[in-house]
């Protein structure tokens, strides 16, 4: 039984179909990588893995429990499933300790020394410990991304989903996150979608080319960037690497 | 001598004072603890409660004050439901409060933007957590100038519960000048400096507490 399975998902925002039957397997400590032009369906694949925005038709199970299911406390599975946004999403009213905290204060019931001991270690971990006290708006993108990251971790998930974390970002902070990520590899299990081809080939376990809300094709980073079975795939990867050059970031 | 009522009267003008706070502070309560609510369950609450919440909003902000007191103080008696003066102007005055305090904080939840309440989704949180722990924090502090204002307001229309007879500044006023009708401007003019004051330093100590606690990312510094 594999940690994650997702099975022909189905998704529509009113009349327009986006995830038309993706199917997948995760298992523990992969690392996947989700690549694939704009608009098709990759931030949405990930939002209907924690249920923040339900599929349509198709079920998902996590360590062999089905979370499509109604009668599944969603808020239980997604203790386990952590996210990390595009736009980061930080608690604006909270500091970055905060941030880290909160889940374990407020949803794991976590004594409160105790919650703000693991936060700090998470942001120290993330390269964050000088800046605990201070507020979202006072840090860089990068370093809001990091506390992303250290608040998904706080919550030790069996997954984090990861929905183009560096997209947001100057090209100079996307580094410290991509190195961050990088570290987590092997330690738990990160769906990433993201657009750094140069980190999907290095860090990658597999990678899955999404287009037209269907999977194209996936395999080993190796497989997929140098012997590509789909053309569709080729003609991709072939623009992105002419674009951003081979050995990009991340590498 | 006019002078004389004027000095000796003045300690009631000061027991006046006391029930215009003591009415002002109850009401405000009521009104920030239904308006929160009231907010939050127009925000977040099924369809039909929204509604039901949006008509009371309706209701209570399209009828003068003044005429809901009566309401409530002379009215209600006819199906059973006696106030004390006070209690009554503290029901009126509240729930008027909360319908224009509702509007407020929906203002400020709309302007929360709602990764902020998928972040709380994703850690786990149920709705009441993520409404409790995410939402009404930062609804409070980007309230701050709208429930600034109206305090400002509800101290002032406490004067309406004259109306209704509680004795509070107004109606004191109101004994020194049938007690020396030549006393009317000078005691009115008084009055009117007493709320004055009062309104101002309220203003202060608001502004105070909101650079108090203000923080980063929510200044609403305005550049010149």
């Amino acid at each position: 039984m594999s940690m994650l399975e997702v099975k022909d998902i189905y998704k529509s925002y009113g009349d327009v179909q986006i995830l038309k039957g993706v199917s997948f397997i995760m298992e523990k400590e992969e690392t996947k990588v989700i690549i694939g032009p704009s608009g098709t369906g990759k931030s949405t694949l990930l939002r209907c893995i924690n249920q923040l925005s339900p599929p349509d038709k198709g079920q998902i199970w996590l360590d062999g429990e089905e979370i499509t299911n109604r009668k599944t406390n969603i808020n239980k599975i997604r203790e386990k499933i952590g996210f990390v946004f595009q736009d980061f999403n930080l608690f604006n009213h909270l500091t970055a300790l905060r941030n880290v905290s909160i889940g374990l204060e407020k949803v794991k019931k976590i004594e409160k020394d105790a919650a703000r001991k693991r936060a700090m270690q998470e942001l120290t971990r993330v390269g964050l410990e000088a800046q605990v006290s201070q507020y979202p708006a006072q840090l860089s993108g990068g370093q809001k991304q990091r506390v992303g990251i250290a608040r998904a971790l706080a919550m030790d998930p069996d997954v984090i989903l990861f929905d183009e974390p560096t997209s947001a970002l100057d090209p100079e902070l996307i580094g410290d996150v991509l190195d961050v990520m990088k570290s987590l590899c092997g330690k738990v299990a990160m769906l990433i979608v993201t657009h750094e081809m140069g980190f999907a080939r290095n860090v990658a376990n597999e990678i899955i080319f999404m287009e037209g809300g269907v999977i194209v094709e996936q395999g080993s980073p190796k497989e997929m960037f140098t012997n590509a079975k789909m053309k569709r795939t080729q003609e991709f990867l072939g623009r992105i690497g002419a674009l951003y050059g081979e050995e990009e970031t991340g590498g | 001598m006019a002078l004389e009522t004027l000095i000796e009267s003045l300690p009631s003008l000061f027991d006046g004072l006391v029930v215009t706070l003591l009415l002002t502070a109850f009401s405000i309560i009521l009104g920030t603890a239904l308006g929160v609510v009231l907010a939050t369950g127009r925000s977040y609450a099924s369809r039909p409660i929204a509604y039901l919440i949006l008509i009371y909003e309706k209701i209570l902000r399209g009828i003068p004050l003044l005429v809901l007191l009566f309401l409530i103080y002379f009215g209600l008696p006819q199906i059973g439901i006696n106030m004390d003066p006070f209690t009554a102007a503290v029901v009126g005055l509240g729930l008027r409060s909360s319908a224009y305090q509702a509007q407020i904080y929906r203002g400020a939840i709309n302007s929360i933007p709602e990764g902020q309440i998928h972040a709380a989704f994703s850690l786990g949180m149920n709705k009441l957590k993520a409404i409790r722990h995410v939402i009404i924090p930062q609804m409070l502090r980007l309230s701050i100038p709208g429930w600034s204002n109206e305090f400002t307001i509800l101290l002032k229309d406490t004067s309406l519960a004259f109306g209704i007879g509680v004795i509070e500044l107004m109606r004191q006023g109101r004994y020194i000048q049938v007690r020396d009708p030549d006393l009317i401007l000078i005691v009115f003019l008084l009055i009117a400096l007493i709320y004055f004051v009062m309104v101002f330093i309220a203003n202060k100590t608001l502004r105070y507490i909101e650079k108090k606690y203000q923080m980063a990312g929510y200044q609403m510094e305005v550049h010149r």
